[in-house]
């Protein structure tokens, strides 16, 4: 009973619960309403400022997100005064009550958040700082909490969201859609962004942990929230299908001493149903969208291969090979090629595999990738090469930045020799 | 992140009020309330249980005693649930907060347990660890 009375009293908590849910729609309006994107996010950040000030005293709001609004627009209008512009821009403000209506207006709302969404992902923009604008400004996460996930100072992210937005600044990048010519490209760009965050928390590639799993839980979020905002977009739900299923796998993926698990030692009994069903489903929708499928919805029907799999053995490993073959066809790269090669071995034997890895392993475009030894390690392995299966072993685990994944290739090796 | 679950209960009253609302004003509310905990990306699962009385499996006794309707002195009826991912209990009562939900209506937030809650000699996880070692073998 305290503890629950706790929980739904600690209001900044609450705050920052609200915040969650209504900032990217904040930010947006804002946005809109100033036609500067930097000014908005910092209206929406003093807003928030405002809120965790007063509503521990004075409780949330009937309609928080309004307040917000309303407060961020207000101090917009305290700017301009002591600017002298309030000539020039008060007439683009409207009164302040009407920020109600406007969020309540989901259509135009949505719009904004979209512009947003292209905006925090914009090609003049560093990967990094397309990461740190989208978790904050669309996430609604904190500097802090973007630094924890990252596992870099906050001084940092604060740094990468400045300069990101000096940078638009200076490319005079306006708050509205990409023309249709650079449509494809820049939706790309966005759904490249989401996904990079997914897989630094899938499978983090520095530090003591192997998964962040809430990073990766908050990407497949805002690929919903995309989902939402272009539900006619294959792709978009081909990487919500990737991420739900892929994620699907998370609680079976650690063993107790938070090492990493293997896909085929995996106790398939503890993977998440609910986010099998949401894959399956985005999958669904993706392929009520187009005639043939993008590279996320091909990703995602080889993880549904998996998902849908009682054991290894049991695995479609021939339809999975062929789905490997389609995506190489539409995006090769060197590291799809790998996992064809893990996907032959099972549905054809190592030998074959083999070859696909060693001609990989010759070209040298994964020289650093601690996979390619890793691989090509259990190939030798099968083959009964026990001596150069070690010493691929020993090679990975020095490429290998993350320690957890480090200390796997490590005891396989000394069982080896 | 964690799961919690937002467990409807309405009061006779309540389901009669509600009965007199149109039908299709009742979907509606319901339906974008779904979508925008949907397009939030929070939404994992929902149902709405149908109203006529169930049944109850009662273990006081052994075998079991079978009868029907609620529990005998239940005064509101469970009728529906939503699960959501949020990361904290308060974005869930935000949530909540947000429900079409008319007076004698109650939304109950409880969290669902995930493999965390499980202690570390459960049965399942040791049974993993000994397919692990078989399977390194």
């Amino acid at each position: 009973m305290a503890r629950a009375r706790r929980a739904v009293t600690d209001a900044r908590r609450a705050v920052e619960a609200v915040w969650r849910i209504e900032s990217a729609r904040i930010v947006a309006t804002l946005a809109r309403y100033t036609g500067d994107f930097a000014l908005a996010e910092d209206l929406a950040q003093e807003a928030l400022g405002e809120a965790l000030a007063a509503w521990p005293a004075s409780g949330v709001p009937v309609n928080p997100g309004a307040w917000l609004v309303t407060v961020g627009k207000r101090r917009a209008i305290d700017l301009w005064r002591r600017q002298g512009r309030e000539s020039e821009r008060y007439a683009l403000l409207a009164e302040p009550a009407a920020a109600q209506e406007e969020l309540a207006e989901p259509d135009a709302v949505a719009d904004d958040v979209l512009r947003l969404v292209f905006i925090a992902c914009h090609p003049v923009l560093a990967r990094e700082a397309s990461v740190a604008l989208t978790l904050r400004t669309v996430g609604g996460l904190s500097s802090a909490e973007i630094a924890r996930a990252f596992l870099v100072p906050v001084a940092t992210v604060q740094q990468r969201i400045v300069r990101a937005k000096k940078t638009l600044a200076a490319a005079a990048v306006r708050f509205e859609l990409p023309p249709p010519q650079e449509y494809p490209a820049r939706l790309s760009a966005v759904l490249s962004v989401l996904y990079l965050i997914f897989n630094e928390g899938h499978a983090a590639s520095s530090g003591p942990e192997w998964m962040r799993t809430e990073l990766s839980t908050e990407a497949l979020r805002l690929a919903r929230v995309l989902a939402g905002l272009l539900p006619r977009e294959p792709e978009v739900h081909g990487l919500v299908a990737l991420m739900a299923l892929t994620a699907a796998r998370f609680p079976a993926r650690l063993d107790r001493n938070r090492d990493p698990v293997l896909l085929a030692d995996q106790d398939r009994a503890r993977w998440d149903r609910a986010l099998i069903a949401l894959g399956e489903e985005a999958l669904a929708r993706a392929d009520g969208l187009a005639a043939g499928r993008g590279p996320y919805a091909l990703q995602a029907a080889i993880a549904q291969c998996h998902a849908l799999a009682p054991s290894v053995e049991a695995t479609d490993w021939q339809r999975i090979v062929l789905l490997y073959e389609a995506l190489s066809r539409i995006a090769p790269s060197p590291v799809v090629e790998l996992n064809r090669a893990v996907a032959v071995a099972m549905a054809e034997g190592p030998a074959t595999a083999l070859r696909i890895v060693d001609a990989l392993a010759a070209d040298r475009a994964l020289a650093a990738y601690a996979q390619l030894p890793g691989v090509r390690a259990e190939l030798l392995v099968r083959l009964g090469r026990l001596d150069e299966a070690r010493e691929e072993l020993e090679r990975a685990a020095r490429l290998s930045g993350n320690e957890r994944e480090r200390r796997v290739f490590e005891r396989k090796a000394r069982e080896l020799s | 992140m964690a799961r919690y679950m937002l467990i409807m209960r309405a009061t006779d009253e309540a389901v009669a009020a509600y009965e007199q609302i149109p039908f299709e004003q009742v979907i509606e509310a319901m339906g974008r309330y779904n979508e925008s905990l949907r397009n939030a990306g929070v939404l994992v699962a929902g149902d709405g249980l149908a109203p006529e009385p169930g049944v109850v499996v009662d273990f006081s006794e052994t075998p079991p005693v079978v009868t029907d309707g609620p529990y005998g002195e239940t005064k509101e009826l469970f009728n529906g649930f939503w699960t959501l991912e949020v990361p904290t209990i308060e974005e869930a009562v935000e949530w909540a907060k947000r429900a079409p939900l008319t007076p004698g209506n109650k939304l109950e937030i409880r969290r669902v347990t995930g493999p965390e809650d499980f202690p570390a000699d459960n049965e399942w996880i040791q049974k993993q660890a000994e397919w692990r070692e078989h399977a390194e073998q």
